[in-house]
């Protein structure tokens, strides 16, 4: 349980910030319920949780962007209500987005005018160069969001909640964008400001930055608090059981033999699609059966223009860039490349790699328009309601029959059955894009078994994931995306978490990256 | 207390075959208050309007008559809407077909007998209504350019080169100088289906065409592909459906319907061509479409409903002296009430309870 | 001199209900809503405008309640796309089809009503001078009003913060939420002055163009000023430019049969429409334009989870 304010600690340390028995009910699920939380000045304060667990709904009723169906909240020892974003501004709280709330054709100085009051508005350029040098996050005031990197935009972000002086700080999930040096970068900032006397609520689901970082942790299960703890004393296998309720499973990853190229690019240019897109330059990849090829890369960094590239949602001038089982393919559709062998799982499951208000027996059509399900232009609805239930069966989604709307799904769940969708199709090449993004532990570990077990049986697979660890796991070789281009894929034991480092920042385009602490007065 | 709308995990199909209903009774009540504020017994009113048009045999005919070129059109609109293609442009392409058709009627007249004829004369129709809505087509895939904007812009050039034709080259030299050309041969007029009525073939045409695309989207690969394109465009570049090839399917399709209510409308009741052809079938059809769930068979009940609507403003101005145009008011009425009905189908409203710091 | 005086004089009148029109849809547009019913508006404002002015006697009562006449019917639009939730493209369809039904049934009794219309600016002696004084002050009140307007537009959205915010909102609704503005009331806010502005273009038709009321008189000019949004590329300076150029297009058809060419007048008065198609044609095929100027969530449905 979580100590009521008047604790042992004394009124002297009464919490910024105190939360009694939030609930909130979304259709189906408790994303909330009953979760007590406390902040005090000062601290460095982590939730901790895997994805589903009910982080980023507690996040946004103290942000004022969700109200509770029950519970009460005190701010600085007074009871308050669940009112807006624009209160909670004004008590001082500001939150660092995800997926940013950012303004693309807007300048930075525009993006952080449009949240300050008119008050704070005043002499802006001059105070955005303040901040970001007091806390070493250079900005260009006059710059356009959409010509900026991922990792720029954060910044942006960041210096835009500093600017209102904030007394509580949240960030969610934050690291994800950032590349290992830019990572160090943000934890000396964060220090500094707690050291100032801000409070940091940081949300997130990796285990070792929670250790490194924060002072006290809550962790988050099914909308349930299961635990608080001192992250510094605990162990990462003591962390994850409070998180997931058992140990983190570990797919098994056995030898295997890689084959004859099954997917080769060669020398690929794609020019950027649109205004904010990235060009991809000299690309050059290949994947033989039977082994697993990962891509890693921050995001933003070409990912998006070479998966249109390689599914052929998108083709390339050249023809011969792109051979897949031996025949040039950078001119043929998805539909095309389909028939060739090739199976995609899109990173947007709903939406692409599913359509949400199709049944789950529609969506099986969506890659599998020909015999025996389609003959002669009429759909076989009987051969594709059995062919989704062997889906859903072998695969363990749980679902209640192919009829169900795939936007009726867990995100877990409809991954499951878009993975195992693409698998009965037996391709000869799979391509997955964030993989296991978003799902719970129990289905990531699933998908990346299902993985291994294909590549065992021969298939060539290629995986593009921001997620260093997960790819570091999977494996046979790597390759870096950064800036539209492609490093050599090496194999992983030949290469080192900093060399990957160093290649996500992208050669001569490294973050900033001294110790901000050097720089407080 | 709050009130708020929540998302429902699946969309209610009960609200989706509701929410016409309440359209309409809501549509009804909405007349009830107007003929009363206009100083018309209510009761007496909403009879001229809506049961005394079909009292009769050839009200009823003229209930079907009215209704097929709704069923036509509605059936073709409700195809490219499914596909998230807004063509509004139907009464231009209307009006291509009747001038087309009317032209091969005008032309050949009684050199041919009518079972060519005729077909001669749907065909000509239905491919100048393709080639009408081709133009905001090639539009949209080769430029990127609105087809809402474009195929409605195409409604009025069409109505002035309708206008043009029977002003001056086609104008009959012995019309008295009104602006018609002459009355078709009788061989180029469709068959009458009910003695001493109007109704004609091409309710069996509209009646066909619900059919086919009722065995069309339920059954065939490029309907569900269609379908596809309009809920995720995202989805359909990852299946490889083109959306081009959506594009191009769901206007020409929309363009052929209306071109064949063209050609009935001139073949049928009119008999000749006038610088109207129309009291805004295409138009009403896009009503019709949307209150029919873009669904083909309930296309056909809403054109059912529409058609009444027709008559009733038609009746209204004989039995109780308002203009016509109270049609066009009750059209847009049920629109309106259909789409605020329509947010039960993926909402429920909820009350929640007062979460407040004590 | 005065034929050029006189040219000028037509074209601005010819060009108005679109700055007026299209200046109002620019800035709901601009909110990220997509109203396709501004041919309705302009049709309900110009038959309110028309019988109010024919039962006052007084133009500019008939003109606000033009302007009224329209944000209330806007107002619907409002509340079933905003609150409802109802798709935006049917909804602003569903404007068009109901005002040209209601300004059709209410304005049957004034079919053949004659008004005295608004009068053009007549100052005394200035107004007479050769040359520059038909030229600058000769027009409508309601042409400076419209240039007004102009004026004011710009300025709030690329001068002031409000303008700030509003175009924030059309960029990315998610993100203004998560920053505390309420991007429904900013939308209703930018819908409701779209409306009155829409209502003027029609009450300037109706009251101080023709001034008479006819059946479905604005006759595609709703749909027009749409396109001239996309046509100005969501600036407001281009929004004149292309306003008058469809103005001078509009009046090409009467020059033409008074200088005695030899076109039938159906021809002349397709014109209009055909360059309408042709000028969106040849701005929409430069995707990368329209992606940076337009509002990024344009048409797009967005309302707060919760």
């Amino acid at each position: 349980m979580a100590p009521s304010p008047h604790d042992t600690s004394g009124a002297a340390r009464l919490p910024r910030l105190s939360l009694r028995g939030i609930t909130k009910h979304y259709p189906g699920v408790a994303a909330n319920d009953h979760v007590d939380l406390d902040v005090y000045p000062g601290e460095i304060h982590a939730v901790l949780g895997e994805n589903g667990a009910g982080k980023s709904t507690l996040m946004k009723v103290i942000d004022g962007l969700v109200i509770p169906d029950e519970g009460t909240m005190r701010w600085e020892g007074e009871p308050v209500d669940f009112a807006s974003p624009a209160k909670a501004h004004k008590r001082g709280i500001a939150m660092v987005f995800q997926h940013f709330s950012l303004f693309e054709t807007l300048t930075v100085a525009d993006n952080i005018r449009v949240a300050l009051d008119a008050a704070h508005a005043r002499r802006l350029a001059a105070r955005i160069r303040d901040v970001s040098a007091r806390y070493a996050m250079p900005l260009d005031p006059a710059r356009y969001v959409h010509t900026m990197s991922v990792g720029e935009r954060q910044r942006v972000e960041i210096v835009r909640c500093l600017l209102q002086a904030p007394k509580l700080l949240i960030l969610d999930e934050p690291t994800s964008v950032l590349t290992p040096a830019a990572i160090d970068a943000l934890f000396a900032m964060l220090r500094t400001l707690a050291a100032d006397g801000v409070s940091i609520l940081y949300i997130s689901h990796k285990l070792d930055e929670i250790r490194t970082l924060c002072d006290r942790a809550t962790v988050l299960r099914d909308g349930r608090v299961t635990g608080q703890c001192d992250p510094r004393v605990e162990t990462t296998a003591s962390l994850a059981r409070m998180m997931i309720g058992g140990d983190l499973p570990h797919p098994v990853h056995r030898a295997a033999h890689a084959g004859r190229a099954a997917l080769v690019v060669d020398a690929l240019d794609v020019p950027a699609s649109d205004p904010f897109g990235i060009a991809l330059r000299d690309v050059s990849l290949a994947v033989r059966t039977g082994e697993i090829v990962g891509i890693a890369g921050v995001s933003g960094n070409g990912q998006k223009e070479l998966l249109a590239a390689l599914s052929g949602e998108r083709t390339v001038e050249r023809s011969e860039a792109i051979t897949l089982a031996g025949e040039p393919a950078g001119h043929l559709g998805p539909r095309a490349r389909r028939v060739l062998g090739l199976a995609f799982i899109p990173e947007e499951r709903l939406g692409r790699g599913a359509v949400p208000e199709m049944s789950l027996a529609e969506n099986t059509l969506l890659t599998m328009r020909a015999p025996p399900l389609v003959v002669h232009g009429l759909v076989r609805a009987s051969r594709v309601g059995s062919r989704t239930e062997q889906t859903i069966e072998r695969f363990g989604v749980k679902a209640r029959g192919p009829g169900d709307a795939a936007q009726s799904l867990s995100g877990g769940n409809l991954q499951k059955f878009i993975v195992g969708r693409e698998i009965e199709r037996e391709p000869l090449v799979l391509i997955a894009a964030q993989p296991t993004w978003g799902v719970d532990v129990g289905a990531a570990a699933q998908i990346r078994q299902t993985l291994l077990d294909l590549r065992e049986r021969g298939v060539a697979v290629l995986v593009v994931s921001e997620d260093l660890d997960e790819l570091l796991e999977i494996s046979d070789r790597l390759a870096v995306i950064a800036n539209g281009q492609l490093s050599p894929a090496k194999p992983i034991r030949e290469t080192s978490a900093e060399e990957i480092g160093q290649l996500m920042a992208g050669t001569g385009t490294r973050e900033p990256q001294q110790a901000a602490a050097a720089l407080v007065p | 207390m709050r009130a708020y709308l929540e998302a429902r995990p699946r969309p209610s199909r009960l609200a989706v075959w509701l929410a016409p209903l309440f359209a309409a009774v809501a549509t009804i009540v909405v007349g009830f208050v107007v003929f009363s504020a206009l100083g018309r017994n209510p009761f007496a009113a909403l009879h001229a309007f809506f049961v005394e048009p079909i009292a009769t045999r050839y009200g009823v005919a003229e209930w079907l008559l009215k209704a097929s070129p709704l069923m036509l059109i509605g059936t073709g609109l409700a195809l490219a809407y499914r596909a998230n293609v807004w063509n509004i442009g139907a009464e231009g392409q209307l009006t291509l077909g009747a001038i087309a058709g009317g032209g091969v009627a005008l032309a050949i007249g009684d050199a041919w007998p009518s079972f060519v004829l005729l077909p001669m004369m749907f065909i000509a129709g239905a491919l100048a209504g393709m080639a009408w809505a081709a133009i905001p087509a090639w539009l949209r895939t080769r430029f990127n350019a609105n087809e809402i904007l474009t195929s409605l812009m195409l409604v009025y050039v069409a109505s002035l080169l309708l206008s043009w034709l029977v002003h001056v080259p086609w104008r009959d030299p012995e019309g008295f100088n009104f602006p018609q050309s002459k009355m078709f041969d009788a061989n180029a007029m469709l068959p009458i289906l009910l003695p001493e009525t109007r109704l004609n073939a091409s309710f069996l045409i509209a009646l066909a065409i619900v059919a086919l695309a009722w065995l069309f989207v339920r059954r065939h690969v490029v309907g569900f592909e269609m379908r596809v394109a309009g809920l995720a465009p995202s989805a359909a570049d990852y299946a490889g459906i083109s959306l081009r090839r959506t594009v191009w399917f769901a206007m020409l399709a929309g363009g052929a319907c209306a071109g064949l209510a063209g050609v009935g409308e001139a073949a049928g009741p009119i008999g000749q061509l006038l610088p109207s052809m129309s009291p805004g079938y295409g138009f009403a059809a896009i009503i019709v479409a949307f209150v029919g769930r873009l669904h083909p068979g309930g296309i056909a009940l809403a054109s059912l409903l529409l058609s009444l609507l027709y008559l009733g403003g038609e009746s209204a101005q004989v039995h109780l002296g308002l203009p016509s145009a109270v049609t066009g008011l009750f059209e847009g009425t049920l629109l309106f009430f259909l789409l605020a009905a329509d947010v039960l189908v993926n909402y429920r409203p909820r009350i929640a309870r007062a979460a407040v710091a004590t | 001199m005065n034929e050029v005086a006189q040219i000028v004089v037509l074209t601005l009148a010819a060009g108005t209900p679109l700055v007026f029109a299209a200046l109002g849809e620019l800035v709901v547009e601009k909110s990220g809503v997509l109203n396709l019913g501004v041919e309705g508006m302009m049709l309900v404002g110009a038959v309110a405008s028309f019988i109010v002015a024919a039962r006052t006697h007084s133009p500019w009562l008939g003109v606000s309640a033009g302007a009224l006449a329209a944000a209330a019917l806007s107002l619907v639009f409002a509340v079933l796309a905003l609150s409802l939730r109802a798709n935006q493209v049917a909804t602003g369809l569903a404007l068009s089809l109901f005002g040209v039904g209601l300004s059709a049934f209410v304005g049957r009794p004034y079919m053949s009503v004659v008004i005295e219309g608004m009068k053009p600016l007549a100052i005394p002696g200035v107004s007479d001078l050769p040359g520059v004084g038909k030229l600058v002050f000769a027009h409508s009140p309601l042409v400076y009003a419209s240039i007004a307007l102009f004026v004011l537009v710009h300025l709030f959205l690329y001068r002031t913060r409000a303008g700030l915010v509003l175009r924030a909102v059309g960029e990315s609704p998610q993100s203004a939420h998560a920053i505390g503005y309420d991007v429904i009331g900013i939308r209703y806010a930018a819908v409701l002055f779209g409306g009155a502005c829409a209502g003027l273009g029609g009450a300037f038709l109706a009251v101080a163009y023709t001034p008479s009321w006819v059946e479905g008189m604005t006759a595609g000019r709703g749909w027009i000023a749409l396109a001239l949004v996309v046509f100005a590329t969501w600036k407001p300076w281009r929004v004149m430019v292309g306003a008058y150029l469809f103005g001078s297009v509009t009046l090409a058809q009467f020059q033409a049969q008074a200088a005695g060419v030899e076109v039938s007048s159906q021809w002349l008065a397709m014109l209009p429409y055909v360059a309408t198609i042709v000028v969106l044609a040849i701005i929409s095929r430069d995707a990368t334009m329209i992606r940076l100027n337009a509002p990024a969530s344009l048409g797009r449905p967005w309302h707060p989870a919760g």
